[in-house]
């Protein structure tokens, strides 16, 4: 390829890279000032530019496209202010990840509004009025618009910059950044600071989208698409680095761009199709910058992070009325094929449980008493399944064997992977898990010689006896429970005092001889081991895998139910992933907008118990028996 | 004490999760005011400071300024009440410049209850108090010694022109040239007509400030009256203090 086109395609990443750098820029903000993790804020980036379609082409002309930005932009920091004051308010003393797990509740609520606003199809809006034409560069015809919005990253960054250092706003932002505490015991009301900087990044974020407008479609997928780019761009430029943002917002978008323009490259003869390396040349650029750079390109070590979190209690072994009770619950579970002879449904839905009890138990065990916020789990879970479904498939392996590849493939995974992740901590180790999942993700998706690309690998049956649906729910059921109770044997043993120690005070663990790095990395390996154990169990039991079980979206689930079923409870990932796999299932079946349903419910179950299901539980039992005389 | 007092406090219980760290505290602050709030290591001094400023999650009894009932109320609310806090740990915004971090705590002048204005600072009266930190205003807080740290966090509380003070150890952990500047600069706030509760293990400088004293012990008061009576009286210093 010619030099000229190589640089072409670089003019159009940096186009690219001004939108990225709005949305990631408000993310930081945010994150800086709040503590608080928004995935919702893709959302305000794609609700901008549905907002700014449905302006320029009902009011048309320059003022509907030109001034139907600008109000866009206005109207998604309104709605962020909103948000913030109906919800996240409320939030800013609960533990960290529950204020993740709204934010996805928000998601999903704002993805359906969407649909319901403005339908499933994609709406492209039109050109720019003005800026319509095109220039001649290097011999090619390059988009006025284009040129426009590579000179509005820069400005919009001057601006940035010149409120955060010249302002009084600025200078509370940073300093609430540092120790937002004492900024309000200085007298400084950080709601309303908390208000303000988050309907700035909501409307910087709506601004980039709204941006968009000529150039991308308006579609429903995106918030998740540049929640993730914008999580990349920020993690790689540095936590609260706007400069550092900017910089990794071009990297991203030109190291995208040259993929593309560069296609199909040969090394060593082998044919490479670069194009499709798109797809996680980011997670890649970022998985390399926090390995070698841990704080992002220009970030900062976190000066001092004030928690407001009190302490937890200590878990305790399960006590004789327990140990019964877990009896009499497996035995109801044991006999449940007799009794659900008449809706054979009803063990198809109770094997998905299982399953996902077997997933968010193994993400729990590292996230709970270690204290490791992986959010790329289910990519231990994908290696299972295609390490079963390719052992049954490809190799012709019966059963048993090919069920026993799984949890060795997970764990392989999760000892390469957690060998980088676990060194780091809070969002880092999140957005290193992330971008390791990514890659298992677009692996699968595209060595479609082995894993079948995007439709997945079919014809991964049990044998007998378990080719029935009860004999297969058994099974699950054996296998999920033996999981439980290796996880709970590990956790009560020397080995998960030492997880738990090294979680609540890694220098005092060191002091005392306990190899933090090495104990948190043996967590999870294991908890990667039984999530391809659970892998494999879903291989079975759809008969098929496809790339979607190690998708983000498979590995927000697993957080969800272990934050939905309450962190700090053992039984919390069983009630959560119960809970939430039958709600997602009821939900889905009842109505087109069950996201919407699904996010209601669990913002209701954040903001009236945030302790989760099984908090409220136990603070219920703490009652009851200081009630009893 | 003459008149209302600023500052009244009755019956305080304040507790970290399930650990109770006071029990029912009772202690007032007149106006002009100087109290030393003394006690070993644990005794619950920081905490008093903590709780009268709102920064304790778990409180109750009964917190009066001026009268009115503050207890419960966010701390921005309680400082713009009137109630300035010097942190034990100092706080220092380390990223923003000593410029920056005043700018952080200012706020319009105020008046006392009965309308008269109260002392007001800026920068430039604040650099005439300490004259290092005239010397240095676009250093980074991060950048600065212990003691430039010290001067400037009550720099930065004073910006708020607040009418009770509370200074937890200012004398903890400088060197002494810094803990004579504290000594003094307390009695000008004292002077300037400011009440001043400060927590304290050093008896040297709270006899130096201090006009009366209340010693805590496991979240109880203890002993309180004069601070010269306690200076004085050997005893008592060695059944509350010495260790």
């Amino acid at each position: 390829m010619s030099l000229e086109a190589l640089l072409f395609q670089g003019l159009n990443g940096l186009a690219q890279a001004s939108t990225l750098f709005m949305v990631a820029a408000g993310l930081s903000l945010v994150f800086g000032v709040t503590r608080i993790v928004n995935l919702a804020h893709g959302s305000f980036m794609m609700l901008g530019l549905y907002a700014a379609w449905t302006l320029a082409t009902s009011l048309g002309g320059a003022l509907g496209f030109w001034g139907g930005i600008v109000v866009a932009a206005l109207g998604v920091g309104l709605l962020g202010a909103v948000l913030e004051v109906a919800i996240l308010r409320r939030l800013y003393r609960a533990p960290e990840l529950f204020q993740l797990l709204s934010t996805f509740a928000i998601l999903l609520v704002l993805n359906d509004l969407a649909l319901f606003l403005w339908g499933p199809e994609d709406l492209l809006g039109p050109r720019a009025p003005g800026l319509s034409g095109a220039v001649t560069i290097l011999d090619r015809r390059f988009p006025s618009y284009d040129l426009f919005l590579i000179a509005a990253g820069p400005l919009v960054l001057l601006a940035l910059h010149l409120v955060v250092t010249r302002s009084r706003f600025g200078r509370l932002i940073r300093a609430a950044t540092e120790d937002r505490e004492m900024v309000g015991a200085l007298g400084v009301n950080q709601a309303l600071l908390f208000t303000a900087v988050f309907a700035l990044a909501a409307a910087l974020a709506g601004l980039g989208g709204a941006l968009q407008l000529p150039r991308q479609p308006a579609t429903l997928t995106l918030d998740l698409e540049v929640i993730a780019d914008a999580f990349v761009v920020t993690v790689v430029g540095g936590m609260g680095s706007l400069p550092g943002a900017f910089l990794a917002a071009i990297l991203i978008a030109e190291i995208k761009a040259l993929c593309i323009a560069i296609g199909q490259v040969s090394v060593f003869g082998v044919a490479l199709n670069l194009s499709k390396f798109t797809l996680v040349a980011e997670f890649v650029v970022m998985a390399v910058v926090l390995i070698v750079r841990p704080y992002g390109l220009l970030g900062r070590p976190p000066v001092h992070v004030r928690e407001g979190g009190e302490p937890e209690a200590p878990l305790r072994p399960a006590g004789t009325p327990a140990r019964i009770a877990a009896v009499a619950v497996l035995a109801c579970l044991a006999a449940l094929p007799l009794a659900a002879t008449g809706s054979p449904y009803t063990l198809v839905l109770a094997t998905d449980i299982l399953i996902a009890v077997l997933f968010a138990a193994s993400l729990h065990f590292i996230m709970g008493p270690a204290g490791l916020h992986s959010f790329g789990h289910a990519a231990y879970f994908g290696l299972g399944a295609y390490a079963t479904a390719i052992a049954v498939t490809r190799l012709g392996l019966p059963m048993g064997p090919a069920m026993l590849i799984a949890p060795t493939a997970g764990g392989a995974g999760a000892a390469l992977f957690g060998w980088f992740s676990v060194r780091l901590s809070g969002v880092y180790l999140a957005m290193l898990t992330l971008a390791f999942a990514q890659i298992v993700w677009s692996i699968l998706y595209q060595w479609e010689g082995l894993t079948g690309g995007s439709n997945g690998i079919f014809g991964a049956w049990p044998a007998a006896p378990f080719d029935s649906r009860a004999g297969f729910y058994l099974l699950a059921l054996g296998v999920t429970v033996a999981g439980l109770l290796a996880l709970r044997t590990a956790l009560f043993s020397p080995f998960g005092y030492a997880m738990r120690a090294g979680r609540d005070s890694p220098l005092r663990a060191e002091a005392i001889g306990i190899g933090v790095f090495r104990v948190h990395w043996l967590a999870f390996i294991l908890a990667g081991v039984f999530a391809g154990l659970a892998g494999a169990l879903f291989a079975f039991a759809k008969g098929s895998v496809s790339p979607e079980i190690a998708s983000i979206a498979e590995s927000v689930d697993g957080l969800a139910m272990v934050l939905l079923g309450g962190v700090h409870s053992l039984l919390g990932p069983i009630v959560g992933a119960s809970v939430f796999t039958w709600l997602s299932d009821t939900v889905s079946r009842t109505t087109d907008y069950w996201r919407a349903a699904l996010g209601g419910i669990i913002l209701l179950i954040v903001l009236v118990q945030p302790g989760g299901i099984m908090g409220g539980v136990g603070a219920l039992g703490r009652h009851l028996r200081r009630a009893r005389p | 004490m003459n008149g209302d007092p600023v500052l009244q406090v009755t019956g305080l219980e304040a507790s970290y999760g399930a650990a109770q760290v006071l029990y029912g505290l009772d202690l007032a602050v007149g106006r002009g005011e100087v109290v030393a709030l003394m006690g070993r290591n644990g005794a619950g001094k920081s905490t008093t400071l903590k709780s009268v400023m709102g920064l304790m999650g778990t409180v109750k009894g009964d917190v009066r300024l001026f009268g009115h009932s503050i207890l419960g109320l966010s701390p921005h609310r309680i400082a713009r009440a009137g109630v300035g806090y010097v942190p034990e740990d100092r706080r220092i915004f380390a990223g923003l410049t000593l410029e920056e971090n005043l700018d952080v705590g200012r706020h319009p002048p105020r008046t006392w209850p009965d309308g008269t204005p109260a002392p007001s600072w800026t920068p430039e009266r604040l650099y005439d108090l300490f004259p290092n930190l005239g010397r240095m205003p676009g250093r980074a807080g991060g950048q600065m010694s212990g003691g430039e740290q010290q001067m400037l966090t009550v720099a930065r509380t004073l910006m708020g022109n607040p009418l009770l003070l509370l200074l937890d150890e200012p004398s903890e952990g400088v060197a002494p040239l810094i803990v004579r500047e504290m000594a003094r600069t307390v009695r000008e706030m004292k002077e300037a007509g400011l009440s001043v509760l400060v927590s304290e293990q050093n008896l040297g400088f709270a006899t130096e400030v201090a006009d009366r004293v209340y010693v805590l012990e496991k979240g109880e008061v203890r002993y309180t009256g004069p601070m010269a009576d306690l200076a004085a009286d050997a005893d008592a210093q060695a059944r509350y203090l010495g260790v």
